[in-house]
């Protein structure tokens, strides 16, 4: 294997001083979960690894009047057992339960979640992000792509965005905490994912010099918020397809909503169409629907999975159910 | 002459209890070693490079990059330029280098041409397939089908299947080979088969069988994956070789494990039954085909169980793929074979709108010789799921959602004994000992031996020491077919009878009687029946003087303490969401008969094992082939799915004990429960949701095709 150099800052300063220019030349390391297969399966070649885990202030999680507060280094693990993210922001709270694995609860970061690369069998068998044979030919379109992306693939990336808390995270408004040498910024959760164009570019918004420093989510103030994942097993799985739901309710109606689909497009989903749908309107069974129809519209299913038109639909309404609940 | 007998029930002290395996808290604490943990000084790491194609000729070759890569120490071609490769992940370069890292890097400075040739992968689309792949074997026919039909009162036809599957060992195939000399070889291999598989690399070597040593205490699955030593095995011993007799650890990583080291076939069927209106089964008619590799796989046994169907028409079809070969898997075509036959014939019980219970048992006559069993164990099953309280008619699964439903399956399989050598050894202090070169896949082989032994000679568990996974220690069968339990228990009883009955000869003079007139019960050698005039094991044992006493005990040999011939049903109880198509195992219940049953706790763990494989396959677990690419999309346990424990829902077991079952002796276990859950589950998602689901797994894809077929519910939300 190709060596590489392994570099534990204690500060962010430290941290992205020690990042590249290209993406590639050096690979961040926080809970290890995703960039060692990657490296293992030579998906990923670094000439540098630079271990974040020694940043303190890239830990924690805190809730205070305005709001919470997820350290890029949080685990799945810290988010699960602080009562305040169950309590209030449900929608996250599910996202992080439904990872089932507990070695992955217990490793996994917020930050990493994030910027995990995606699990398309054709990228991970080193076919490229955009997963072509030698000759160039798409092989996702014609191939079997059950897994793969039914909204938003038009750019030629088929993968689906794999992250559990996004969709929750755009659904709440929260923003991504970002570091570089040019200091800190912030981007909406819901800019902060791009479809890549290219094979050496990234799925995020973040140059390669910088990193995810912390998510902050805005205090709930009344939005009732809920997540749900179709998954076919409890054992450790992806979602088929998933939404997370915010709703503003006003009366007995919905004054305001923010709905995000995972798992069915190269970026978290944000469906615009199912919160106009549902705004004005009261939350039943009919409403719901009718919201997750919208929500699908657009989709452009492949050849084989038309089906997850019918679980993200599925996951939608219910979502809204939930958070209404 | 001694007479090999099991005892009478009301005189078992271990036989038939609950007792927990006896390397179980070695294993819960990780101090039980398998190959893979095995480590030896100075041992190198071997890899092998293998095809990207799924169907190439070599034109080349070159590994001099690769030998002047720092750390590597051998570099063999295993198949050279002008080869044609079958399959993708064939292999075709070994190395052995100093790390994993070195090996790595190594494989992949190698550079091998090919030229591509057209491949075959998938077999699901009978009308794509190419005649040259086909491989059609001759139609039987039994009475007048066509007759039959015409006469039938209710026809009804579909079409199943269920796609291949891997074994997927936890723990992969591999070894660690040494020569210890030049002429001798030290094998730790993962092995299902102890005492053959070093004479079969002793064969490959061209080295005298007797100079392989063969060490393995444990084994992380095999699932009739590992009994030969195959070609890695052999590569390993001569990379060692090459590198002047250091050790060589090759074990397969996850991607060659599920892509080269042995699948399921898949099988699809056309299936045509018809019946009277009364219910009474009158003819069938299938076509069947499948892929499990290059290779085919035998006659399958169509109609499953149900053999007396009057009138039969079959045909089969082996389809020849470019994709890693077949190995046996757990009851080999029984699995498919008993989810086409029983799928049909609970679609015709649900077209006649017969309860499928009482439908099977109105035509069990048609089973055979078991019938009996059949019936009295379905109606066992169905009194533990609470059949008549649950059922319904297919597709009145509830309001919502969620529905739920019952289905059931019955299965058999043969599990008559292997043949199995051992020796038993009494101490003159009191020890003993049972050495046998058989293994203990995690059925619990260790503990059956110590409960037989025990269990003769009227000792605690404890007192007897069990030496197995040793080709020094007489020789034992492979552990396949279910045949291992009846093997080595005869042996073993054998064994200990003989050796009691010369440890009683001797010290017959001492309790003034005769040998026969005594007894070993509780640690003591006894008058039958009289406890006064006797001795310790131990004051008994001084009387061999300094001399143990060995016993070679034999299957076959005298009198029948193994049988072969099972029967089994299963019952289970789903959930399926019919918005999403997830299917849910609430309850699962198993009703089996297996002879004389000697551990009831480690039987019930095997059922369990079975259980929980079948509804891996039942609902998750597929081999995705790539038509393009020609590989395996999912050769890791991301994609390649199998049930957590919150998957495989509540799960019961019952044995069929006591007279007509006990007296018949051992019979294997490993098999029979394995080939009713797909079946079972399947008829169960029928009877919930209305509409056969006709391939597994039965992921939520392919529940909603089938619901959409129907035009249900689900077509919107």
């Amino acid at each position: 294997m190709q060596k590489f150099e392994y570099v534990s800052p204690t500060t962010k300063e430290q941290a992205v001083a020690l990042l590249g220019e290209n993406w590639g030349d050096v690979e961040v390391l926080a809970g290890g979960t995703d960039l060692l297969s990657l490296m293992k399966d030579y998906i990923t070649t670094p000439r540098r690894v630079v271990n974040l885990k020694g940043i303190a202030a890239l830990s924690g999680v805190r809730y205070s009047a305005s709001g919470l507060r997820l350290g890029a280094l949080a685990t799945f693990d810290d988010v699960l057992s602080n009562t305040a993210v169950r309590r209030n922001y449900p929608a996250i709270w599910a996202a992080v339960e439904g990872v089932t694995s507990p070695q992955i609860r217990a490793m996994g970061t917020v930050g990493g979640d994030l910027c995990q690369r995606p699990r398309c069998w054709y990228y991970r068998a080193g076919y490229g992000l955009l997963a072509k044979d030698e000759t160039g030919h798409a092989l996702v379109p014609d191939g079997d792509n059950r897994y793969h992306a039914i909204l938003g693939h038009n750019s030629g990336a088929y993968f689906v965005n794999p992250s559990s808390l996004a969709p929750a995270l755009i659904a709440l408004a929260a923003k991504i905490g970002v570091y570089g040498p040019k200091g800190a910024r912030q981007v909406d959760a819901a800019e902060f994912f791009r479809a890549p164009g290219g094979d050496g570019e990234r799925e995020y918004q973040l140059s390669p010099n910088e990193i995810v420093t912390e998510v902050l989510v805005p205090a709930p103030g009344g939005m009732k918020n809920a997540t749900y994942e179709v998954r076919q097993r409890e054992a450790l799985d992806w979602p088929l397809a998933s939404a997370s739901v915010a709703l503003k309710l006003t009366g007995r109606n919905v004054g305001a909503a923010r709905i995000a689909l995972g798992h069915v497009a190269p970026v978290p989903w944000r469906a615009g169409a199912a919160e106009s749908a549902l705004v004005g309107k009261a939350v039943t069974e009919q409403t719901a629907a009718a919201a997750a129809e919208a929500a699908l519209a657009d989709a452009k299913p492949l050849s084989r999975n038309a089906y997850k038109v019918q679980l993200a639909r599925v996951a939608v309404k219910r979502a809204i159910l939930a958070a209404a609940g | 002459m001694a007479e090999y007998k099991w005892p009478e029930a009301d005189k078992r002290v271990h036989l038939g209890k609950r007792i927990s395996r006896i390397d179980g808290p070695e294993k819960v604490a990780g101090r039980a070693k398998y190959a893979y943990d095995i480590n030896r000084p100075g041992m190198l790491f071997g890899k092998i490079v293998r095809s990207p194609y799924a169907h190439a000729k070599i034109t080349s070759i070159d590994t001099s990059a690769a030998e002047r890569i720092p750390g590597v120490r051998a570099v063999k071609i295993i198949q050279g330029p002008g080869t044609e490769i079958q399959w993708a992940g064939d292999e075709i370069v070994a190395i052995a280098a100093v790390d994993e890292g070195a090996a790595e890097d190594a494989a992949r400075a190698v550079k091998i041409e090919y030229e591509r040739l057209p491949h075959l992968v998938n077999e699901q689309d009978r009308s794509s397939i190419p005649d040259s792949a086909l491989i059609p074997t001759a139609e039987s026919v039994v009475g007048d089908p066509a007759k039959a039909f015409s006469e039938a009162d209710v026809t009804v036809e579909g079409v199943y299947g269920n796609e291949v599957i891997t074994h997927c060992c936890l723990e992969s195939h591999g070894q660690i080979a040494e020569w210890t000399d030049e002429n001798n070889v030290l094998l730790h291999p993962s092995t299902q088969s102890v005492s053959s598989v070093g004479g079969q690399l002793a064969q490959s070597l061209r080295i005298p069988a007797g100079n392989v040593h063969v060490k393995m205490d444990h084994i992380g699955g095999g699932f009739g994956s590992k009994f030969q030593i195959d070609r890695w095995g052999v590569e390993c011993a001569n990379l060692s070789k090459l590198a002047g007799g250091k050790p060589v650890k090759l074990m397969l990583e996850r991607d060659a494990e599920l892509t080269v080291a042995g699948v399921r076939p898949s099988i699809r069927a056309r299936v045509k039954v018809g019946a009277k209106k009364d219910g009474t089964l009158t003819a069938w008619e299938s076509e069947t085909w499948g892929t499990g590799g290059q290779g085919g796989f035998g006659t399958l046994p169509v109609p499953y169980v149900w053999t007396g169907i009057p009138n039969q028409r079959k045909n089969q079809t082996t389809v020849k793929t470019n994709t890693g070969p077949a190995r046996a898997w757990r009851a080999p075509n029984h699995p498919q074979v008993c989810l086409i036959t029983m799928a049909a014939l609970d679609d015709l019980s649900a077209e006649l709108k017969m309860d499928p219970l009482d439908f099977f048992i109105k035509n069990i006559a048609m089973t055979g010789v078991r019938a009996k069993v059949y019936e009295e164990e379905l109606l066992k099953a169905a009194e533990m799921i609470e059949w008549k309280k649950n059922w319904h008619p297919r597709g009145e699964g509830g309001a919502g959602p969620i529905k739920r439903g019952l289905g059931l399956s019955i299965h058999t399989w043969g599990g008559g004994p292997h043949a199995s050598d051992c020796d038993l050894t009494i101490h003159p202090d009191g020890a003993v000992e049972v050495k046998m070169g058989t293994q203990d896949l995690g059925t619990g082989t260790r503990t059956v031996l110590r409960i037989v032994a025990a269990e003769t000679l009227g000792l605690p568990l404890d007192a007897v020491k069990v030496m197995i996974g040793d080709n020094r220690f007489p020789v034992s069968g492979s552990s396949g077919g279910s045949t291992t339990v009846g093997g080595i228990s005869s042996s073993t009883r054998r064994a200990s009878t003989d050796a009691l009955n010369q440890l009683l000869a001797k010290v017959a003079p001492d309790l003034n009687a005769q040998a026969d007139q005594l007894e070993a019960v509780g640690g003591r050698i006894q008058v039958i029946g009289d406890s006064s005039r006797g001795m310790t094991w131990k004051q008994a044992c001084a009387k061999l003087g300094t001399q143990p006493l060995t016993v070679r005990g034999k299957q076959p040999g005298q009198g029948t303490l193994a049988s072969s011939g099972v029967g089994g049903a299963q019952m289970a109880d789903v959930s399926v969401d019919i918005e999403t198509g997830v299917v849910k195992v609430n309850k699962f219940v198993a009703v089996q008969d297996c002879g004389l049953v000697i551990d009831e706790k480690t039987a019930e763990s095997q059922v369990f094992g079975a259980m929980i494989m079948g509804v891996c396959f039942s609902l998750y677990e597929e081999r995705i082939m790539d038509d393009r690419t020609g590989r395996v999309l999912n050769p890791n346990m991301e994609f390649y799915k199998l049930a957590g424990i919150g998957d495989v829902g509540e799960m019961k077991v019952h044995f069929m004990k006591g007279p007509g079952y006990d007296d018949r002796g051992v019979i294997g276990l490993g098999e029979p429960p394995t080939v009713s859950p797909g079946a079972a589950l399947s008829n169960a998602v029928a009877n919930a949701i209305g509409v056969r689901v006709g391939t597994l797994p039965m992921t939520p894809d392919r529940v909603l095709a089938a619901l959409a077929r129907k035009g249900g519910s689900n077509a919107k939300i």
